[in-house]
């Protein structure tokens, strides 16, 4: 009796183990969450680097120590740059979602030019310190320190480069939905970065002074 | 505002922060807020340290990563418009294991450095060596 029973009945239920129905996946639907988790694994990158920084921080090598390098005043106005560029990148985002195409490029063209200035501002405190002898050969700490603030430095420049694609691609096809995906992954790669930026000026720049 | 007439509706509410639609996005006033909160915890640890106003450095120290902590915190909620709710929860999710990821590596590597540099410090004789812990 019980045997018969555990054979499903083929004419009434035919069991499928897979979606017979693919779900539908509007184009870009996951896109945002593929980018969060990309962001998520660059901060590990950044972690690992904060880590190394940590570890090799104090070994000065009988070479200079962030007290004699560092100017804070330099690092503080670098750090409103890139604050002013979040800023007005978050106002790029307001008028895109609003449809302003002009004042969307306006926007963007302007946290390009604090970005560029940030990068400058960086440019010449590596290219002082390297001018004093500081260079990335000289002692562990300055290694950790030219990798860690350098591949922040990378990512910016890759940012701007992105955001001067985007300026172009919305100048050219407007704020279509792709573009509009566009811009908020750029958003949230912007942002990043200004968090690392938090941990950078933090960790290297006031808590190497009081060192 | 075509697809998303939803600012007006949540600021009524005073909180903006309940989009269902997946991705997230702020409102002008949300803007502002994050960046005026950014620009005092900013400006108050620098101002810690160029001045030098607490005597302690320990104190100073820990003040600073605090206020560091504090901004992370505005930055992800007011710039990058994290919430339990964006994706499903799934951005909340992969940050968790991403904070925990980097909570064991920068705490394990800081701890297990710190001890080898103090117990191996080339200045100690192999006799104090047999005495270490």
């Amino acid at each position: 009796m019980s045997s018969a029973n555990l054979i499903p009945d083929a004419d009434t239920a035919v069991p499928s183990f897979y979606l017979t129905d693919e779900p539908d996946h509007a184009e870009g639907g996951s896109t945002m969450l593929g980018f969060w988790i990309y962001l998520m694994s660059d901060c590990l990158i950044f972690a690992i680097l904060f880590a190394t920084y940590g570890v090799l921080g104090a070994n000065y090598a009988a070479g200079p120590s962030p007290k004699d390098l560092f100017e804070l005043p330099l690092v503080a106005l670098n750090t409103a740059m890139l604050l002013f560029s979040s800023i007005t990148y978050g106002f790029a985002m307001l008028s895109a979602q609003e449809g302003d195409k002009r004042a969307t490029l306006i926007w963007l063209a302007l946290t390009g030019l604090f970005g560029l200035s940030f990068l400058g501002i960086e440019l010449h405190e590596f290219h002082s310190l390297i001018h004093e002898g500081a260079t990335p050969q000289r002692s562990g700490f300055l290694s950790a320190f030219f990798t860690l603030v350098g591949t922040h430095g990378l990512h910016v420049t890759f940012g701007l480069v992105w955001l001067v694609t985007l300026m172009v691609q919305v100048g050219k096809y407007g704020l279509i939905a792709a573009n509009t995906r566009r811009l908020m992954c750029l958003s949230l790669f912007w942002h990043f970065l200004d968090v690392i930026w938090i941990g950078v000026f933090t960790f290297v720049y006031l808590l190497g002074m009081l060192r | 505002m075509t697809a998303h007439a939803e600012p007006h509706a949540d600021s009524r509410h005073g909180d903006s922060h309940h989009h269902d639609d997946g991705a997230a996005h702020g409102t002008r006033r949300d803007y502002m807020i994050g960046f005026g909160l950014s620009v005092l915890l900013t400006a108050i640890p620098f101002w810690l340290v160029m001045s030098g106003t607490i005597q302690s450095k320990q104190v100073t120290a820990f003040l600073v990563m605090g206020f560091a902590l504090a901004q992370i915190v505005v930055h992800m909620v007011y710039f990058l418009h994290m919430n339990s709710k964006s994706e499903g929860g799934w951005t909340v999710m992969a940050m968790i294991f991403t904070v925990v990821i980097i909570v064991i590596t920068l705490s394990g590597s800081l701890w297990v450095m710190y001890h080898l540099n103090t117990n191996m410090m080339p200045m100690m004789t192999p006799e104090a060596m047999k005495n270490m812990p």
